[in-house]
């Protein structure tokens, strides 16, 4: 008898028609870029993707779309490219003028400027990025969540892996540019906080083709180092590290740049139905997923996990749920990410892997917290020095 | 003379095992089926499958048995007693899990990678309809009445209500994050839902398709990430749900009246589904990462032998076997 009322209903209805919505919602996203001239690199191989991050955020749309069209939840998503040197807050004030939602790819010091706009004070801005912990520390802005990684989640969940090794004796090459000494500095800080030694440091000084005397150059270059368990490289832009796998003097794993590498997701990550993500972003972009794309999927998925469960569009509200403990987004890595409410930093655990596998979905084992285990990776909330989140 | 008791009744309980039975196991890793005897706890047959075999079920009368072949986007129909394979069904892409509906004909599957639910004629051998739901599609139900089918969408986090007459959704409902497996109660009064990352079982009143319950688990010593809710299945006098809970390697034992979890058992690393044998008695959990199966003691509710099957097994099904022992 009921059910037979309930098909009746359900006829009257749209086949569609879900329970839960309650009424129909509009989401409006901005994804703004900021166009960088990226420096040269040796090899080119392995160009930057034009469509790097905005693919996985293309993605992530449309798996909204999907969830929204049972709730009567609409979404759309608006992409803003400014060229170098091009006026970013302009672009920003106008993204802000149509939506308060706004993914931005900018340099830390951009993505600053835009949180700072008199426009955007009670947007809700996420990061997909820019991974300097000034911004998730003494820089942090309250209308600014991160999703991309903070740099040290990275290095730390290398870090652990070296101890989860017990390979603790380290020598690093640093590269020459002020991104390759940032990536040091977090990997000297991440090896102290894990307990990993760095015997020595050289900077890299190479201006010959590589592609043509590693054979020769590499040897020489790493013979002076005292004896260690792995060789770090840090070299944020991808130039060199590439030539130090199997060339060093002594026969080392490489970790950093190449060979062990730590990012948010990597296109070996299978477990945990990542292989459906991996397939769908491959068969949507024509191309393997990298850590950008994943952060720019995540951010979107986000945005549309908090739609469908508070059923509102407007930034405050998304925030206050995006940060309350009762956000949990699957982020295919085996456990749940939320967002860490003292500086608005997704927590997540981070893939740690070779070219052809996972080793280990960081953090590892053993490595405790007394809140989540997953705050073992980054700046954890007693090292914070960011004050703009009240709790 | 305990001993020689202890021994008297286990010959006893395995004279009397009127019901014997298989356990088949699909290995997704070794494209194969392990088929246990449920008495012995031997593997007593291996049978190749097509690619990264999955859900698993039998037919009424168990003279067919269904295979989701994921990976070569088919479901495959075998016959039990020889192990061959008989024809492909057509599926739609990616098949991970299905239901057989009770009029023993339509095959509903949830394609995994395109979104859909696939309606299959098993006896003609065609598509009857393709339901658009949410991403992912994964858990698969059919009420005992033949009239609600239910899909759940691992990505879109809902379960999809499907009236199996019009092949139309009549209601969407949110549950946790991930959604794995549905269930409906014998009674059809209640739909189970597993959220393998939420780390919940939702129970849904079918009348209203509302929610009456949400089942939470907590083990000393597991982190609450780790408890993941995936495969589960009630005694046939329903009083009892067994809930799979994943990476943290435990079972958890659900009062099915008042949803207090009542106990935990320690099964193999990464618990995905199970099957009870013919008479109830022992319950066969599949564990992914360590390539076996742990057998129960359902009365004591205790672990009682793990078998050695292939890599990532991950279905489970219980086929009875006439005129065995």
């Amino acid at each position: 008898m009921r059910w037979s009322h309930v098909c009746a209903a359900a006829a009257l209805a749209s086949a569609l028609l879900a329970e839960v919505a309650s009424a129909d919602v509009s989401v409006a996203v901005t994804y703004l870029r900021q166009e960088v001239e990226r420096p040269p690199v040796l090899s080119g191989l392995d160009p930057v993707p034009e469509d790097l991050g905005l693919a996985g955020a293309e993605l992530a749309q449309r798996d909204n779309v999907s969830t929204g069209r049972f709730l009567g939840h609409d979404y759309s998503l608006e992409v803003v490219s400014v060229a170098p040197g091009g006026d970013l807050l302009d672009a920003a004030r106008q993204a802000l003028a149509a939506s308060p939602l706004l993914l931005v790819e900018a340099p830390a010091a951009d993505l600053l400027a835009v949180a700072d706009l008199a426009e955007a004070q009670g947007a809700l801005i996420i990061n997909v990025a820019a991974g300097e912990a000034t911004l998730r520390g003494a820089d942090c802005r309250a209308n600014v969540l991160h999703v991309a990684p903070e740099m040290g989640m990275k290095a730390d969940a290398l870090m652990q892996v070296l101890q989860g090794r017990r390979w603790t004796d380290t020598v690093m090459i640093v590269g020459p540019t002020a991104a390759d000494r940032a990536l040091a500095a977090e990997y000297r800080r991440a090896a102290a906080k894990f307990g990993i030694r760095i015997r020595a440091e050289k900077d890299w000084t190479f201006d010959t083709d590589l592609r043509e005397s590693t054979w020769a150059e590499m040897p020489r270059f790493t013979q002076d180092l005292p004896d260690h368990h792995v060789l770090l490289v840090a070299d944020a832009a991808d130039d060199f590290a590439r030539y130090v796998l199997h060339n060093t003097w002594r026969p080392r794993p490489v970790a950093g740049g190449t060979g062990l590498v730590a990012d948010s997701w990597a296109p070996v990550v299978e477990a945990w139905g990542a292989a459906q993500l991996q397939r769908r972003f491959e068969r949507a972009a024509g191309r393997k997923m990298r850590g950008a794309d994943f952060d720019a999927w995540t951010a979107i998925r986000a945005l549309g996990e908090a739609v469908t469960r508070t059923g509102a569009a407007d930034p405050a509200a998304l925030r206050a749920y995006l940060l309350s403990p009762d956000f949990a987004l699957d982020v295919f890595k085996g456990r749940p990410a939320s967002f860490r409410p003292w500086n608005g930093q997704l927590r997540q655990p981070m893939a740690v892997a070779n070219d052809r596998a996972l080793v280990l979905m960081a953090p590892v084992e053993g490595f405790l917290h007394r809140v989540n285990e997953l705050d073992t990776l980054g700046t954890d909330e007693p090292e914070s020095a960011c004050r703009a989140f009240v709790r | 003379m305990r001993n020689a008791a202890a021994a008297l009744i286990l010959a006893l309980s395995a004279a009397t095992a009127a019901a014997a039975g298989e356990i088949w196991v699909t290995n997704e890793k070794d494209n194969t089926i392990s088929v246990i005897d449920a008495d012995s706890l031997e593997v007593v047959r291996t049978i190749r499958t097509g690619k990264r075999p999955r859900g698993i079920l039998f037919s009424r009368d168990f003279s067919r048995v269904y295979v989701c072949a994921s990976d070569s986007d088919a479901v495959q129909v075998i016959d039990p007693a020889t192990g061959e394979i008989l024809h492909d069904l057509p599926s739609g892409e990616d098949p991970e899990t299905f239901f057989l509906h009770p009029d023993d004909r339509h095959l509903y599957i949830a394609n995994e990678d395109d979104a859909i639910t696939t309606v299959v004629d098993v006896v003609a051998r065609r598509v009857v309809a393709q339901i658009d739901v949410g991403i992912e599609p994964e858990g698969m139900a059919v009420s005992h009445d033949g009239r609600i089918a239910v899909t759940t969408s691992e990505t879109t986090n809902m379960a999809h209500w499907i009236d199996t007459a019009t092949h139309r959704l009549f209601a969407n409902t949110l549950v946790d994050s991930r959604p794995r497996h549905a269930r409906f109660t014998a009674d059809d009064a209640e739909l189970w839902v597993s959220s393998e990352i939420g780390g919940t079982v939702t129970v849904f009143d079918t009348a209203t398709q509302t929610e009456k319950a949400k089942i939470r688990f907590a083990i000393p010593g597991v982190h609450a990430d780790l408890i993941q809710p995936v495969g589960f299945e009630f005694t046939p006098d329903g009083t009892t749900a067994f809930v799979a809970l994943g990476p943290a390697n435990h079972v958890a034992v659900v009062n099915a009246r008042s949803f207090a979890v009542e106990g935990y058992i320690v099964v193999g690393r990464r618990v995905w589904h199970m099957a009870f044998s013919p008479d109830y008695r022992r319950l066969f959990t599949t564990n992914g990462v360590s390539g076996d199966v742990t057998v129960i003691d359902v009365a004591k509710r205790e672990a009682i032998r793990s078998v050695k099957v292939g890599r990532f097994p991950w279905g489970a099904a219980m086929r009875p076997v006439k005129g065995a022992g």
